[in-house]
């Protein structure tokens, strides 16, 4: 497949592939800050695995990423030195990471959301990009697992869980719209087969979700605000401060190998 | 939320088919879902498993220090419940 594709088309998988990357890193940095502050030890360890496997996900991406290029950058430069402004990951993967409720509630949304995608993913024409959604689903459906379970544990347990989760809810609602918009490139992507229609997805993912949190007791809610423009490089305030914690060593001493 | 609230459960690991489980150690957890899952991200990170059980450990009833007397020492004195304790004829080589 490499082989066989034109520069542009080459440039357009590069960067459809960066932003998987970008979605993946953000998310496991955002799991990862739990690590030694979960409430309880097995928790931090099961969060810690969770953290891993989307930072192994994003290095299979930008590690693909990188072969594309062939330009000497590698997986380590994709992450490490690129500004938020470069960065193009879907804003719900940056929001901090919140009390305990609001990490479940983001990672039940996103973990549905992945579900989904990366079943269309594995059908891709890009054999690189289906090889690698063939692997993280595995792992996508463990976290879903997880992440169902605790929400119902919020939403069924005592009155601050609940509300605690609601408000999460509540909070996140409005991040969740970009997931379903496809800009210029993804369609394009889509088009083409190497790519996916986020937006036939939405549909499932409601179903789901609302199925979820029926059960949970916690009330969907309305669809009002919508926040966007990840996909652009614009973000919120938090995704800087972020990078500038998750970038800062390998700033400090580039390609330095250990 | 602390590990107060939480119950102890023993974990028993099978590595490979064909083998019995074995005990692997314990962790805490609210109920047996969350503590198959605990078991997942503690015990078998490097492949270790092929099935897990868990048990709560109040449901597991041990023999006490003091009962070796009554339950071990009388087996001391009744070394013929051993095979060694037969003298094999020289015909019989390998047992």
């Amino acid at each position: 497949m490499v082989m066989t594709m034109n520069d542009e088309t080459k440039q357009a998988v590069l960067n459809f592939t960066v932003r998987l990357g970008d979605d993946a890193v953000v998310m496991g940095h955002r799991v990862a800050e739990w690590c030694r502050n979960a409430p309880f030890l097995e928790e931090d360890l099961a969060l810690s695995n969770v953290a891993l496997d989307f930072i192994g996900r994003a290095r299979m991406f930008y590690g693909y990423a990188a072969e594309l290029a062939n330009d000497g950058r590698k997986e380590d430069d994709f992450a490490y030195m690129r500004d938020h402004r470069e960065y193009q990951n879907l804003l719900i993967m940056e929001l901090p990471r919140g009390d305990f409720a609001y990490t479940m509630v983001r990672q039940l949304l996103v973990d549905v959301f992945n579900l989904y995608y990366l079943e269309q993913l594995m059908k891709s024409t890009d054999e690189m990009l289906a090889a690698i959604a063939a692997k993280s689903i595995k792992e996508t459906r463990y976290h879903l697992r997880r992440s169902q379970e605790w929400v119902l544990r919020l939403g069924l347990g005592t009155e601050e869980s609940k509300s605690r989760a609601q408000k999460a809810l509540d909070d996140i609602w409005g991040f969740t719209h970009e997931l379903f918009d496809l800009d210029e490139l993804e369609q394009q992507m889509a088009g083409a087969g190497i790519g996916v229609d986020n937006g036939s997805l939405k549909e499932s993912w409601s179903l789901k979700v609302k199925a979820i949190l029926l059960e949970a007791s916690l009330t969907v809610p309305e669809d009002g605000w919508k926040v966007k423009g990840g996909r652009e490089g614009y973000h919120t305030e938090y995704l800087g401060q972020m990078l500038n914690e998750m970038q800062c060593v390998h700033r400090a001493n580039p390609g330095l190998e250990w | 939320m602390s590990a107060e609230n939480l119950q102890l459960f023993e974990i028993f690991l099978r590595s490979r088919r064909g083998l019995d489980h074995k005990h692997v150690g314990s962790l805490h957890a609210e109920d047996h879902e969350q503590a198959l899952e605990y078991a997942r991200d503690v015990y078998t990170r490097r492949g270790e498993g092929v099935s897990i059980w868990v048990v709560k450990s109040d449901d597991i009833c041990a023999s006490q220090e003091d009962d070796s007397e009554s339950f071990y020492d009388p087996s001391n004195d009744k070394p013929y419940r051993l095979a060694t304790y037969y003298k094999l004829p020289d015909e019989v080589n390998n047992m």
